[in-house]
């Protein structure tokens, strides 16, 4: 029976790479959507005497951009993050899990495409968020209703097809 | 008309290799030598037309010729002509056509040095891999053709993907998939040997060199990759357990391990069943490999062509061939009567240590990469696992295999004294341990991992050293004609280790050592770090072939002595509007100075990244020590003389070679 072992292990991985194909790992359902946003209220990185709530942003439409100094895809995002803020769209950060605390340098360095960055030390917010990995953006209405979600890095792509469509029937 | 003749090729190359695949393997089991003779023309002429395929699709590159589809997706131009050749498999179809195009070269190879193979062993085994290129070629044909037409044609292409516009790039995939298919190679020998039931020194012989070539070229292909990373991502990382780094990792590893089961196998005729299970794992991890790349199973910083349809025929394919060879395992493994018994302290027995302690490092490795698929496909959630997750169980495993890599080959066969061999390496045990925890004091205090790190450098070099002598000691004459008389097998054994004791030392001390800063400066700032300034001449803008870039100057210092002035830019590309950072670096023996462009803050003002990368280079050069010691393994004597011999007269030198 030893000898089956190998095939074995093989099957289930099989199975599972099966069930994979399927699987979209950038698209998660999120029981948020349509809801509203759920409240917080959180520091402000590099301004800690300061707090944010998404009540404060009430009658606009902004994103919520869940980052981390320490995320990789993240970093691929910012230089269209910064070419979005240039270009007039409102982008809130959550500065999730940053246990170095290394997002107020890093942004005073690279440049900050956010209006401001909310510090979720212990990644409460992020859980209420549902929030599995950075980066994941939250579209979010002038209600405080959240429209959309999305999973990864935002490039030029996702954007047009994603978020443009939405933003601009939003603001309408 | 050149892409249907690439295409009518493709089709032509399928029914060659369909006869490679079936009618050999048929003859060896029926004993029909008339069926077996089949096999080398067959692959032979697969070789030739799958050739030409390639050589169609590369010809429609250069021609701009937009109006086959993948053309149009994956070039353009205005793109240079070197990268207009490299686009041909900087796609996912053309990329297919590679890896059939090198698993043929492979088959031809194996068609030319086999000729001192019994027939029915050469059949089996140019079968094996005909009926693997049946598997791509299908696979092409079917959900992935690469001569597909437009109808309209575009005017203009979408550019090669601007991350891939890149020397390091123009080699990487190449020599990669000389690694991964190279590794068909000894799975091919391993199904034969299960078909066959036969499976002895010689096998083990033969199968040696050509797992040594592939793993040589699989290793030079990740170095490749991770120097790629380094100088292209901009932000000085050289490893990130993506899982695209991962899945051309695991067959590395499995193949490390293979390298050191055969030795077993071929001198000691021992861990048969065990070596033939490691060389089908080799080869199926890095068909799991393209899967996860190919199918877009896991989300990655690179995976670039993602469709389930193509994942469900890649899956179909896997469980044929891994499937089916684990099963036939399952069947024939008992046949393989293993022999040889030996001491718990002997070279057989540290070996299998290093197997043991490199297969688990492998699960882990395969554990960390899949895990987020298996919470998702069984409901628990999205996660992802990181470096956290890879460096906290990946090195102490590794630990124990760098450990034994330094006493392995000082160790005799069968079983050794292990306290003599403790007091010949007391003094190398003391020096290294001493060196390691002094080291980082003087540097910037206690570091534990630094010592850890920097010992099992230093201790592997020692055994290294320690090798030489003994060999040496008993030689007659002067010392380098006696050094150039040690067997090819030897050498390539010892550079090979002092390449891993290189890359151990540079990943430990550029892990710990480094420092980095982003800072904002304008025209004439300048900046400290590691002793070093760093002085911002501005940007300029300057104008590629085929995109338009920032061009900085930053001057580096040491002292009041200019080092270096290095040029980061960041790019735009026309076509695709993607914004790439292309790193200054001023490279050294024991350091880098790197500097790449942040984002331009105003008129003049930039940030600017500097990092001091200590040792950095010898992660590369000591990969390139590790494929060197491959080469002179597989050029060893006794491979060159095995292939002048008859097949039966190859026993005679194995009992020989084993005293070596």
């Amino acid at each position: 029976m030893k000898r089956f072992i190998p095939f074995l292990v093989f099957v289930v991985l099989a199975v599972f790479l099966y069930l994979g194909l399927y699987l979209n790992p950038r698209e998660v359902p999120s029981p948020f959507i349509g809801k509203p946003a759920p409240d917080f209220r959180l520091p402000v990185v590099g301004h800690p005497e300061q707090t944010f709530s998404p009540a404060d942003a009430k009658g606009k439409v902004w994103l919520l951009n869940v980052w981390a100094p320490w995320c990789v895809s993240c970093r691929q995002e910012h230089p269209f993050l910064m070419q979005l803020a240039r270009s007039g769209v409102t982008i809130y950060g959550l500065n999730w899990k940053d246990k170095a605390r290394e997002a107020a340098a890093l942004l005073e360095q690279t440049g900050s495409p956010y209006v401001l960055t909310v510090d979720d030390l212990d990644g409460r917010v992020g859980i209420d968020y549902g929030v599995t990995g950075t980066p994941e953006t939250f579209v979010i209405d002038k209600a405080g209703i959240v429209r959309m979600k999305h999973v990864g890095p935002i490039h030029p792509e996702v954007w047009e097809k994603k978020f443009a469509p939405l933003l601009k029937e939003l603001d309408t | 008309m050149i892409p249907e003749l690439g295409h009518f090729a493709l089709i032509v190359a399928l029914m060659l290799a369909l006869v490679q695949g079936i009618l050999p393997i048929v003859g060896a089991h029926r004993g029909n030598a008339t069926l077996m003779a089949v096999a080398r023309p067959a692959a032979q002429g697969q070789f030739v037309f799958v050739a030409l395929a390639f050589g169609a699709l590369a010809w429609s590159f250069l021609v701009n010729d937009f109006s086959v589809e993948n053309v149009a997706r994956n070039s353009y131009s205005k793109l240079p002509e070197i990268y207009r050749f490299t686009a041909t498999w900087g796609s996912h179809e053309g990329s297919l056509l590679l890896w059939t195009l090198i698993l043929s070269c492979w088959t031809v190879a194996v068609t030319v040095f086999s000729r001192h193979l019994p027939e029915d062993m050469a059949a089996r085994v140019i079968g094996v891999m005909g009926l693997i290129s049946v598997g791509f070629l299908l696979f092409m044909l079917l959900t992935s053709n690469p001569f597909l037409r437009l109808v309209p044609p575009v005017p203009e292409g979408n550019d090669m993907n601007p991350l891939l516009q890149d020397p390091g790039m123009v080699i990487h995939p190449p020599m990669l998939y000389m690694g991964y298919v190279g590794f068909s190679v000894a799975f091919a020998f391993a199904v034969a040997a299960l078909l066959s039931g036969k499976l002895d020194a010689a096998w083990a012989r033969w199968s040696r060199p050509w797992t040594t070539v592939a793993w040589l070229f699989l290793t030079a292909g990740i170095a490749l990759g991770s120097w790629w990373a380094y100088y292209e991502l901009g932000w000085g990382g050289w490893w990130f357990w993506d899982p695209t780094e991962n899945a051309s990792f695991m067959p590395w590893l499995a193949g490390t391990a293979l390298i050191h089961s055969l030795a077993v196998t071929e001198k000691r005729g021992a861990f048969k069943t065990w070596t033939v299970l490691l060389a089908i794992t080799a080869f199926s991890l890095s068909l799991l490999g393209t899967f996860l790349v190919r199918s877009g199973v896991l989300s990655s910083v690179h995976a670039f062509a993602t469709d389930p349809g193509r994942g469900v025929f890649i899956l179909a394919f896997l469980g044929v061939v891994i499937g089916g060879s684990l099963l036939l395992y399952a069947w024939r493994a008992p046949r393989l009567m293993s022999g040889g018994g030996f001491d718990w302290f002997s070279r057989e027995a540290l070996l299998l240590g290093n197997n043991v302690f490199l297969i688990a490092a492998l699960a882990t490795v395969l554990l960390g990469t899949l895990y987020p698929l298996f919470m998702d496909a069984l409901g628990l959630g999205k996660i992802s696992v990181g470096p956290p997750y890879f460096n906290a169980v990946f090195i102490p495993l590794m630990a124990p295999v760098l450990f034994l890599a330094a006493i392995g080959p000082l160790v005799r066969w069968k079983g050794d004294d292990l306290p003599a061999l403790a007091l010949r390496l007391k003094w190398a045990f003391t020096v290294a341990l001493a060196t390691a925890a002094l080291l980082p004091l003087t540097l910037d205090g206690m570091n534990l991992w630094a010592s850890l790190g920097l010992f099992l450098g230093l201790w592997i070099l020692f055994g290294v050293l320690t090798g030489f002598l003994d060999r040496l000691k008993h030689g007659q004459g002067r010392l380098l004609g006696r050094l150039a008389s040690l067997p090819r097998g030897f050498w390539g054994m010892q550079v090979a280790h002092t390449g891993l004791a290189v890359v151990v030392i540079g990943a430990t001390v550029v892990s710990n050592y480094e420092g980095h800063r982003d800072v904002r400066m304008n025209v004439g700032d300048h900046v400290e770090l590691a002793g070093y300034r760093f002085l911002f001449q501005g940007a300029q803008p300057v104008e590629g072939p085929n995109y338009s870039a920032m061009r900085g100057s930053v001057e580096v210092y040491r002292g009041e002595r200019r080092v270096a002035v290095v040029h980061p830019e960041k790019r735009r590309y026309h076509a695709s509007g993607m914004i790439m950072t292309e790193a200054g670096i001023d490279y050294g023996v024991f350091r880098d100075v790197y500097v790449s462009l942040g984002e331009p803050l105003d008129e003049t003002a930039w940030v600017v990244q500097v990092y001091y990368k200590p040792f950095v280079g010898w992660l590369w050069g000591g990969a390139f020590l590790l494929a060197l010691g491959g080469a002179l393994a597989a050029s060893d004597r006794r491979y060159r003389i095995a292939l002048k011999k008859e097949a039966g007269r190859v026993e005679a030198a194995v009992a020989q070679g084993a005293k070596v």
